[in-house]
């Protein structure tokens, strides 16, 4: 089969590979009708995630028809079944699990010894990332093994089109969790950093949730237009000053609550020279991660408010004002996205008309064209926001 | 490397059987080229300086070299990372310290231009490869200004937004966060 395969830094390639087999009798095969690439896929494209091996292939956001089902998952899923696959992998029956937690479900994670050693306990197994996730081959690809498939899917029916679903599997999900974390009250001002695809999932999530007041910190036109047109009042931080801004719309308050959508790679620019800092000292391999965004959210956030965090990061980050969180009273919530728990509702969303996830599509291409499209999106060319792939 | 990655994959994962077209351009090709050519020239100053002062009879002037070499290994980490474009400029610019280093070293009948002129030209070469590298990786990454589609129907919401605003929080939806 055709797959994206990770080479290196930049190196994206459109390779031959041999087919996924079913290893485990809760496996599934599914062939993959839909991919998209996500702006995490970034992160692998620039080599910021530890632990990525040329040859591994990529790819989270994917969905398709069953084609071969193990005998453990045969009462959930059959052949022909369409289904959405969800980035995090889940057992389904461990005390995470049980909880709600799939993301940091104890038993999917194949590497867990390695990651234990890193990050003291093991998280959710991970398409299409690090080995320290599991290694799991990826879904922009023609085909992809679902392990734990029996709970590791979301069906979709029939009248709903690809593009209507496919972000089921991350960036809604994603965008929605950010915004049920800021256990948003309707008199609530919400500021979302980033308005790439899963910010403007959030801004979405954040107005459904009935947000007073929404407003997104971008600095690309098209961007804010669309965070705009889904009902978000703009902040252009190259045009005006952000914290002016947030304190004109609040009152001098500040947002109860900041969504950062951006995460470990924020824009770099001189107009905030702590993100020169940062670029350098990331390139030194002295931090992994770039913190404007954090920086700023702990600095404007009203007090007692709530610091959102669906943006990844992988590791240290430096200078991070935590005197000012903790005096402030601010409440930290993040995470990889607990897919699962909330897809039957939104898939509900989708149905009654309530919510339409395709309109962050911009871009759509073959799995042939995939290795143009990184940096395509990466540079943000012809007002790419979102692409979706078609193997 | 990828055959030895091999290793490290489950067994019954999908083994790599035929590279395709990738992501990585000519000027990104070039631009990594250029970067580890940086490196490797940098680190023959840094720790060799005599080498190249002497041919150049500009023996005495080693950490003036040894200073260059630092700034060369710089400009070859910039190469090599995702700021590539910044890499390469400074890659121009340290080609012309070099030059105008090299033009100073000139003086009126010595035997020593004639091995100063050959490196001129080595490194006029090098400004010009340099030069055509930093525009191609401006050019290929560069986000063409003008005119901006604004999305401005894209709201996401079938029934319009006002309809939307505050429709999930009905449907019990909002808590489990």
């Amino acid at each position: 089969m055709r797959a994206l395969v990770w080479h290196g830094k930049e190196d994206i390639r459109c390779d031959e590979v041999s087919d996924p087999e079913i290893q485990d009798d809760r496996d599934a095969i599914i062939k993959v009708t839909s991919c998209a690439i996500c702006g995490s896929d970034l992160h692998l494209f620039h080599n910021l995630i530890p632990a990525m091996l040329p040859g591994d292939i990529v790819g989270h956001e994917m969905m398709g028809e069953v084609v071969e089902v193990g005998r453990g998952a045969a009462g959930a899923l059959q052949k022909g079944d369409r289904i959405v696959v969800p980035f995090t992998i889940y057992c389904g029956e461990c005390d995470q699990c049980r909880r709600g937690n799939f993301s940091v479900c104890e038993r999917s994670n194949r590497n867990a010894r390695i990651q234990e050693n890193v990050f003291g306990h093991a998280t959710a197994g991970l398409f299409g990332y690090t080995h320290l996730t599991g290694g799991y081959p990826g879904g922009q690809a023609e085909y992809v093994r679902v392990p734990f498939a029996d709970r590791t899917h979301i069906k979709v029916p029939d009248s709903l089109s690809d593009e209507q679903v496919l972000f089921l599997g991350d960036i809604l999900p994603t965008g929605w969790q950010a915004a049920v974390q800021c256990d948003i009250k309707p008199t609530d001002t919400v500021a979302v950093w980033g308005c790439g695809p899963v910010g403007q999932m959030a801004i979405r999530s954040a107005v459904l949730l009935g947000a007073k007041q929404v407003i997104a910190i971008d600095r690309l036109p098209e961007r804010l237009g669309m965070a705009a047109a889904g009902g978000a009042v703009a902040i252009n931080f190259d045009d005006e000053s952000v914290i002016e801004r947030l304190d004109e719309l609040t009152g001098g308050k500040g947002p109860d609550a900041c969504i950062d959508a951006v995460g470990m790679e924020s824009h770099v620019g001189f107009a905030q020279p702590d993100t020169v800092y940062d670029r350098a000292k990331q390139m030194m391999m002295l931090e992994n991660d770039r913190g404007h965004v954090l920086r700023e959210m702990i600095y404007v956030c009203r007090p007692a408010g709530v610091i959102s965090i669906p943006g990844v990061y992988s590791g240290l980050v430096d200078k991070i004002p935590f005197g000012l969180a903790m005096n402030k009273g601010l409440t930290f919530r993040m995470g990889q996205t607990h897919v699962n728990r909330w897809t039957e509702g939104l898939l509900k969303l989708i149905e009654d008309g309530l919510l339409d996830p395709s309109f962050v599509i911009t871009h759509t291409a073959s799995l042939e064209d995939g290795p143009e499209m990184y940096p395509l999106f990466r540079d943000k060319r012809d007002q790419c926001v979102k692409v979706v792939l078609k193997p | 490397m990828t055959f030895l990655s091999q290793f490290a994959r489950s067994e019954r994962d999908p083994r790599l059987l035929k590279s395709g077209s990738g992501s990585l351009g000519l000027p990104d090709r070039l631009a990594k080229g250029l970067g580890w050519f940086s490196l490797a020239l940098g680190a023959a100053e840094l720790f060799a300086p005599g080498r190249i002062t002497r041919p150049l009879g500009l023996q005495g002037k080693e950490t003036i070299v040894r200073a260059y070499g630092m700034r060369e290994i710089a400009s070859g980490l910039l190469s090599l990372s995702i700021d590539k474009k910044a890499g390469l400029w400074s890659r121009v610019a340290g080609d012309v310290v070099d030059l105008v280093t090299l033009f100073n070293a000139m003086r009126p009948g010595a035997r020593r231009n004639e091995n100063l002129t050959v490196a001129m030209v080595v490194v006029l070469g090098v400004t010009l490869l340099d030069l055509l590298s930093s525009t191609a990786v401006t050019v290929a990454h560069r986000r063409p200004a003008g005119s901006f589609k604004r999305y401005a129907d894209r709201s996401g919401y079938p029934q319009g937004v006002e309809d939307a605003r505050g429709a999930a929080r009905g449907r019990g939806m909002a808590g489990a966060g």
